[in-house]
C-alpha cells in the first residue's frame, strides 16, 4: 500500500523534480566516497596466483557487466509501467536509462577484451557470453536510435517499450550462457549456488565497486530523468509558443481575407 | 604497487572507465544547464505554464 502511494506521488513530475533536487547531492557524495574506497581496495588487493595483477581489471569489468544487464532489467520494468500501468514517468525512466546502459555495456565489452588479451591470448572470441553481450550493446544503440527517430515522446515510448520487452529475452541468455554452452568465458563465481568461490581479498573490493557503480547508475539515472522532464516542458512550452504565433498570425490575416472576399 | 608485465592493459582499462564515466557526468550536467536556459528563454518571451509556476523551478 505504502509503495503504491509512493509511486502515485512520484507520478507527479513536479514532485519528482523536488525529490531529486533534495537527494541527488547526497547520492553523488555517497557514490564518490564508495568509489574512492573501492578504488583504494582494488589498488591494495593482492595479485592472483594465476592472473597476477590483471585481476584488478575484474574490479571494474564485473560491475560494468552486471550493470549492463541490470539497466536493461530496469528499462523492462519501466516498459511494463508504460504499457500496463501508463505511469507518466515510466517512459521518462526508460529513455533516460538507455544511454547510461549503453555506456556500461561498452565498458564491460572493452575491459573484458583488455583482460582477455593477456589471459586468453585474444581480444575477442565469438563465444556465447561475449556475443550475447555484444547483441545487448547493439540493442541499446537501436533503442536510442528509435527514441530519436520518433518526435512525439508518447508514440516513441510505446514502440520503445515493446522493443525493450522483446530484448529482455537476451538477459537470461547472457546470464546462463556460460552454463548452457561451452564458452571461453568462465562460469559465475560471485552470485552462484553454494556461495562465492572468490577469496575475500578479491570479493570485498569487487562488492564495494559493484555497490559504488550501482549508486553511480542511480545518481546518473535520476539526473538524466530530471533532464528529460525539463526537455518535455521545453517541448510543450514551445508548442504553446508556436500555437500563439499561428493564432496571432491568423487573427491578423483574417480580416484581410474577409476584405479580399 | 607493481602492475607486472600487463600494466598497460590494466592502466588502459581504468583510464577508459574514468573517461567514459566523466563523459557521462559532463553530458548530463551540460544537458541540465541547456534545458534550464531554454526554459528561461521561453518564459522570458511571455509563455508560461498553465499552473503559473516557473518551469525552470524544480524545488
Amino acid at each position: 500500500m505504502k509503495l503504491t502511494e509512493t509511486l502515485t506521488d512520484l507520478a507527479n513530475p513536479t514532485r519528482f523534480l523536488a525529490l531529486t533536487a533534495r537527494i541527488l547531492p547526497w547520492l553523488a557524495a555517497a557514490t564518490a566516497i564508495l568509489l574512492a574506497i573501492g578504488l583504494y581496495q582494488s589498488a591494495m588487493a593482492p595479485d592472483d596466483y594465476q592472473q597476477g595483477a590483471t585481476v584488478k581489471i575484474m574490479f571494474i569489468h564485473v560491475p560494468n557487466a552486471w550493470l549492463s544487464m541490470f539497466v536493461w532489467s530496469v528499462m523492462s520494468v519501466a516498459a511494463l509501467g508504460t504499457l500496463v500501468w501508463r505511469h507518466p514517468l515510466a517512459d521518462v525512466a526508460a529513455k533516460a536509462a538507455a544511454p547510461i546502459g549503453a555506456a556500461f555495456t561498452f565498458l564491460a565489452l572493452v575491459t573484458g577484451s583488455l583482460w582477455g588479451r593477456p589471459m586468453w591470448g585474444t581480444y575477442w572470441e565469438w563465444d556465447a557470453r561475449l556475443t550475447s553481450v555484444l547483441i545487448l550493446f547493439l540493442m541499446y544503440l537501436g533503442l536510442m536510435a528509435l527514441w530519436r527517430a520518433v518526435e512525439d515522446p508518447s508514440r516513441a515510448a510505446r514502440a520503445a517499450a515493446v522493443l525493450t520487452l522483446v530484448g529482455a529475452i537476451n538477459i537470461p541468455i547472457i546470464k546462463f550462457s556460460v552454463d548452457w554452452w561451452n564458452t571461453l568465458h568462465q562460469p559465475a563465481s560471485v552470485l552462484r549456488m553454494g556461495g562465492s568461490t572468490l577469496d575475500k581479498a578479491f570479493l570485498w573490493p569487487l562488492l564495494v565497486m559493484a555497490i559504488a557503480f550501482s549508486l553511480l547508475f542511480i545518481t546518473l539515472h535520476l539526473a538524466a530523468m530530471r533532464n528529460e522532464i525539463l526537455r518535455r516542458r521545453v517541448r510543450s512550452l514551445q508548442m504553446m509558443q508556436a500555437s500563439r504565433v499561428s493564432f496571432t498570425g491568423e487573427a491578423s490575416s483574417g480580416p484581410k481575407e474577409i476584405g479580399a472576399a | 604497487m607493481s602492475l607486472g608485465p600487463y600494466a598497460s592493459f590494466i592502466v588502459t582499462s581504468y583510464a577508459l572507465v574514468t573517461a567514459v564515466v566523466l563523459l557521462l557526468i559532463v553530458w548530463i550536467v551540460a544537458d541540465y544547464r541547456r534545458q534550464q536556459a531554454r526554459l528561461k528563454e521561453i518564459e522570458a518571451s511571455g509563455v508560461t505554464r498553465r499552473s503559473g509556476r516557473s518551469a525552470a523551478d524544480i524545488r
